[in-house]
């Protein structure tokens, strides 16, 4: 398996609103040298059906888990979501004989059998530790010294810390050194790990509004001029809910919310449009020109 | 205000009242059977997953803590009628703070389960897991933005096999929950 091939699992998120991530995405990673392979007829990760039937969620993430088997090639996930639902089945499986029996005797209906012989990762853990901060620099022309961002990591890309082993749950760095390689500079704030509420937003629309308004109260009182996300449901609630949160709580944040391939994008000299910039809901011309008028 | 929060106040009392005839002293067995809800006995009640919940700093009745001592003490009707299960975020942020190394959420999300098999489920869960059986994908992806990927120079967005994606629904037992629903 060549180091920087992977099979890109899409999820539902994306192609279904937010393409600007995977328009973004693609571009860098291309840049980087990253070759993207498509993943044929995948499925939903699993994660939505986790609350109504936790054996459906494993036989869907299973079956993706298979296809990228049947490639040999290691998955790269753009969500966090999915990401944190198949690496999770993926070593469950792995370590559990027992399960891995019940779940292909679910797989065999479909004629598939899990193997255990991939890994999964995230787009931040491919670049952190495949790509990695050297050759990233490198490419960067047109660094964002006059930028000043939060990030926000989310959840499942470091939660459960026993199962996905990477980086310190409670004060995770690799997003923040990731940012700093752009130029920009990565500004703390109150409770960063606080996550974005949206799962519930089916069930109860007023708690993730709530903390959502929370989270961008913090990000401002710091003084940032954007919010930088590595998963298209956190980017949701900030950037597409943004406007009903202003609504709601009659406040006006008019805080841009980048999805980190964007950011890294800009620094390698991509001009707006090819990031979809655009596409985002809150406006970012404002700090565009601040990025042109450095060059 | 005041006053709305003495009746609060007392409607609490009241909940909190138990019954013996409530208590099934076989569910917290049942529950500890289930996937990751194994530590469910180890809870000593500390209070860190409350403290250190999101949604239980907005939200006037959901408190983790208070789930699990409800699965404790057996209170499966009352668990198995409540809406404010289905307010966890699945944040797992519960999960790394427990000093006893409780599954909060898997718990949370067996509870869920459980109310599922007995015949209840939000509406949001109905509207997805249909959507998947549709198309493969959580939501329904319009021609029109099919097509403006292509306009954007993204690939087509691949075909789901619905066969084995509806097989996995049957196998699993779901196909028969979702027609119970139905009816
Ligand atoms: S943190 Fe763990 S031990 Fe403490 S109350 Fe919550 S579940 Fe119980
Ligand atoms: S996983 Fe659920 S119960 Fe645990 S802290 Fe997050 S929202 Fe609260």
């Amino acid at each position: 398996m060549s180091e920087l091939r992977y099979l890109l699992f899409l999820g539902c998120v994306i192609p279904y609103r937010i393409s600007s991530y995977e328009i973004s995405a693609r571009k860098v990673l291309d840049k980087l040298g990253v070759e993207l392979v498509e993943m044929p007829e995948f499925n939903c990760c699993g994660f939505p059906m986790d609350p109504v039937k936790h054996d459906l969620m494993l036989t869907l993430a299973a079956r993706n888990l298979c296809l990228a088997e049947q490639q040999n090639l290691n998955i790269m996930a753009l969500c966090n979501g999915c990401f944190g639902i198949l690496n999770h089945v993926n070593k469950e499986l792995k370590e559990d004989k027992k399960l891995k029996e019940k779940v292909n005797g679910y797989l065999k209906e479909i004629g598939m059998e899990f193997k255990g012989t991939i890994t999964v990762k995230h787009l931040i853990h491919v670049l952190a530790q495949d790509v990695g901060f050297e050759k990233i620099k490198e490419t960067v022309q047109k660094p964002l010294n006059q930028l000043r961002v939060a990030q926000h990591t989310g959840c499942h890309v470091v939660r459960p810390g026993k199962i996905v082993g990477f980086d310190d749950p409670e004060n995770p760095s690799t997003l923040k050194k990731l940012i700093a390689v752009t130029g920009a500079e990565c500004l703390d704030y109150m409770d960063e790990m606080e996550c974005c509420g949206n799962p519930i937003s089916g069930i109860n629309s007023e708690i993730p509004l709530q903390l959502a308004r929370e989270k961008l109260d913090h990000v401002r009182a710091v003084g940032a001029q954007a919010l930088i996300t590595v998963c298209p449901f956190c980017h949701m609630m900030y950037d597409l809910n943004q406007s009903r949160i202003e609504r709601t709580f009659n406040e006006k944040f008019r805080i841009p919310v980048l999805h980190y391939p964007q950011l890294l994008g800009l620094a390698m000299g991509f001009s707006p449009d090819e990031l979809a910039l655009k596409q985002l809901r809150v406006d970012a011309s404002k700090i565009l020109t601040e990025v042109i008028a450095q060059r | 205000m005041s006053k709305n929060k003495e009746t609060k106040g007392k409607e609490t009392e009241k909940e909190m009242m138990v019954k013996l005839s409530d208590i099934d002293p076989k569910f917290k067995y049942e529950i500890s059977k289930l996937p990751g809800a194994e530590n469910v006995l180890l809870c000593f009640q500390c209070g860190t997953c409350t403290a250190d919940c999101p949604i239980a700093r907005f939200s006037d009745f959901y408190r983790p803590r208070k789930l699990i001592r409800m699965v404790q003490l057996g209170l499966k009707n009352k668990l198995l009628s409540n809406d404010v299960i289905w307010l966890c975020s699945t944040c797992f942020t519960c999960i790394d703070h427990c000093p006893q190394d409780v599954g909060i959420a898997s718990i949370v999300r067996a509870l869920r389960n459980l109310t599922v098999e007995g015949g209840t489920m939000p509406v949001v869960y109905k509207e997805l897991a249909s959507n998947i059986l549709k198309t493969g994908y959580t939501y329904i992806i319009s021609g029109l933005r099919l097509k403006k990927r292509e306009d954007q120079g993204l690939p087509p967005l691949p075909k789901a096999n619905l066969e084995s994606v509806a097989k996995l629904f049957d196998v699993t037992g779901f196909s028969k929950t979702l027609e119970k629903e139905r009816t």
